[in-house]
């Protein structure tokens, strides 16, 4: 505990600058919501370029005549154009909160995210239980949406992303039990930490393998996309969005990949832990490279794999990988004990 | 029993042919196949073409759009009537031309109008087909997108210079059939007579130009000179064909009979020619 304790009392690289805490809120704040704003971009584009390439196109090659490095920024200008249309049977209170409910839930993940030693916002003591706590939240916006919109197909889209976050979020948190168990902490900073010389995927594959599967179910991305499955139910829950407000979904699920591949870097991949101690290089492009790494990953699955059926896709968690995360935490405790 | 349940017991049941069992290999390998497909293809070349920098290298036969060769159109109206669409408009005058040395002129039909609707046209290649002194042609061209619908009718002038983006034929195949127009073993019909050499491919700017003042005449011969080749080809043994001069003494012979007959003389003149010709044959054959 003492240990947790001491990286509580530690110090991020902001705090230095400026004398007054409220500065410092504020200088944070900023920094989280440029880094979220920017970074599923980078994504998007990703997304883009590799799907393209993976079926023999270029992809984006005009917007900002490199290689279509701007196609975000310009759909950004093109959705901010469209009109904003809220169905005459919707709910337009609920209808148009529901965006921001999907969105502030991955801004506040990058708050406790550690991109350094002492690049973070906050250390929370209870680090990876808030972040794992507040992902959950963004289906409550997805369930406004379906229920919002007046249109079967999105409460269709919403009620299966609902089931499917019930069935999903159950292995998520038992394979982050596993690494909590090992580490000893569940800050994410005292996680990354910890693996200062080893990653914690060599001694949890099985864990790891559980925790990517569950965050791609959770991100409701491919094969696991059954809640915005676009040939039977045209969007889900987004179908009767536009503009701004469907833009604000499409960032969502950007910034949630970067989220969960986040999380799962620390986790599992050491955080700003440098490959073979290149210490060098600082953690912030150690941490960077791995969060794209892992976003490449989702991405490929994407162009790789069909989608799943609902009852397979819910047979999947609750016979495999619920299963699975259980042994996986009964072998990691009866290891630790051991091991003491 | 109409329903066959594949499965036949008894003395005399044949082996159910199954399907070799799949070889057993690991759990998820096909995934991880998967995986490698799509990263197999990532790093390979994109075959994207970037249109509008760069252009599509098309090849000879594409329907691009149809050039007209204004020398070797006759005023048939073949292509207009034969169009599905009713896209071609041909205007056309007709000219008497004095005779050479006496006689009667002869009449030439000159071309006013001939005009595509590309709004219209859907590019069917009836027109090209039908040509019968290849006016028409086939370019790869197709970048003559319009902002207003009348501009997409194209006049002589404009199809004229549509010809000079036709592109040769391909080559043929190795050992391919050589062209019909072209039996190797028939003698080509003499130049002197036609006019032109036989239209081997069919590429204006590679044929010599003909003159309008004679493109009408020399045309008509090729029918009627390729008539009895083609004539022996296919029928394999008909009456040979022998020049004899008809019999005389059968002639008056059978001209005195019809005559006593009481036939018309015209008619009894043909029928005693007929039996004099059949006679000499006889004779001639022997």
């Amino acid at each position: 505990m003492s240990h947790g304790l001491l990286l509580t009392a530690g110090q991020s690289f902001v705090d230095g600058w400026f004398n007054s805490l409220w500065v410092v809120v504020i200088a944070k704040a900023i920094i989280v919501l440029v880094f979220v704003l920017v970074a599923p971009l980078g994504v998007g584009y990703m997304e883009h370029k590799v799907l393209a390439h993976m079926q023999h196109r270029l992809g984006p090659m005009y917007a900002g005549r490199f290689h279509g490095w701007a196609q975000l920024l310009a759909d950004g200008v093109k959705f901010v154009q469209k009109e904003d249309i809220v169905p005459s049977a919707a709910d337009s209170g609920v209808f148009s909160l529901a965006p921001a409910v999907v969105l502030v839930p991955y801004i506040a993940i990058f708050v406790v995210i550690p991109f350094g030693k002492t690049v973070w916002a906050v250390n929370l003591d209870v680090g990876i239980f808030y972040v794992l706590a507040i992902t959950s939240v963004s289906i409550i916006g997805i369930m406004m949406a379906g229920w919002a919109s007046a249109n079967k197909f999105s409460l269709i889209g919403a009620l299966r992303a609902a089931a499917q976050l019930i069935a999903y979020e159950l292995p998520l948190i038992l394979a982050a039990a596993a690494v909590v168990m090992q580490a000893g902490t569940l800050s994410l900073v005292g996680i990354a930490d910890a693996q200062h010389a080893f990653w914690y995927v060599l001694t949890q594959p099985i864990a790891f393998f559980v925790f990517m599967v569950a965050a791609i179910a959770e991100l409701t991305r491919p094969p696991f996309d059954m809640p915005i499955a676009d040939s039977e139910i045209i969007f889900g829950a987004f179908t009767e969005y536009t503009g701004l407000k469907f833009a604000f979904f499409l960032l969502a699920e950007y910034a949630g990949i970067v989220a969960f591949s986040a999380i799962a870097s620390v986790l599992f991949l050491g955080g700003y832990q440098p490959i073979l101690g290149l210490h060098i290089i600082p953690g912030f492009f150690w941490m960077s490279a791995k969060v794209g790494a892992l976003s490449f990953f989702i991405i490929w699955l994407r162009a790789t794999f069909p989608r799943l059926r609902e009852d397979q896709l819910q047979r999947f968690a609750w016979v495999v990988l619920i299963p699975l995360a259980l042994a996986d935490i009964m072998v990691t405790g009866v290891i630790k004990v051991l091991v003491k | 029993m109409a329903i066959d349940t594949g499965q036949e017991v008894g003395p005399n049941a044949v082996p159910v042919r199954t399907r070799e069992p799949a070889k057993r290999s690991l759990p998820g390998i096909g995934l991880l196949k998967g995986l490698g497909v799509t990263l197999k293809h990532m790093l390979q070349r994109s075959i994207t073409q970037q249109y509008p920098d760069e252009k599509p290298n098309l090849p000879p036969r594409t329907r691009g759009v149809i050039a007209l060769k204004e020398e070797n159109c006759t005023v048939c109206y073949k292509c207009s009537r034969e169009c599905p669409d009713w896209c071609i408009y041909i205007d056309a005058h007709k000219e008497t031309h004095p005779p050479a040395a006496g006689g009667k002129g002869r009449s030439v039909k000159v071309l006013d109008r001939f005009a595509i609707d590309y709004a219209l046209c859907m590019y069917c290649g009836i027109c090209v087909e039908v040509c019968p002194f290849d006016a028409l042609f086939w370019a790869p061209d197709f970048e003559y997108a319009e902002y207003d619908i009348v501009e997409m009718t194209h006049e002589k002038e404009r199809l004229e210079e549509w010809t000079y983006k036709v592109l040769p034929p391909p080559m043929l195949e190795i050992g391919a059939e050589p062209p019909a127009e072209e039996p190797p073993g028939v003698a080509p019909i003499p130049a002197a007579e036609v006019g032109v050499p036989p239209l081997a491919a069919g590429v204006p700017p590679a044929s010599p130009p003909r003159t309008a003042g004679d493109s009408p005449a020399p045309s008509a011969p090729e029918p009627a000179a390729a008539t009895p080749t083609s004539a022996a080809a296919v029928a394999p043994a008909p009456a040979e064909h022998m020049e004899v001069e008809p019999d005389q003494e059968t002639l008056d012979r059978v001209l005195a009979e019809e005559l006593a007959k009481g036939t018309d003389r015209r008619v009894a003149e043909g029928r005693a020619k007929a039996a004099a010709i059949r006679a000499a044959r006889k004779k001639a054959g022997q």
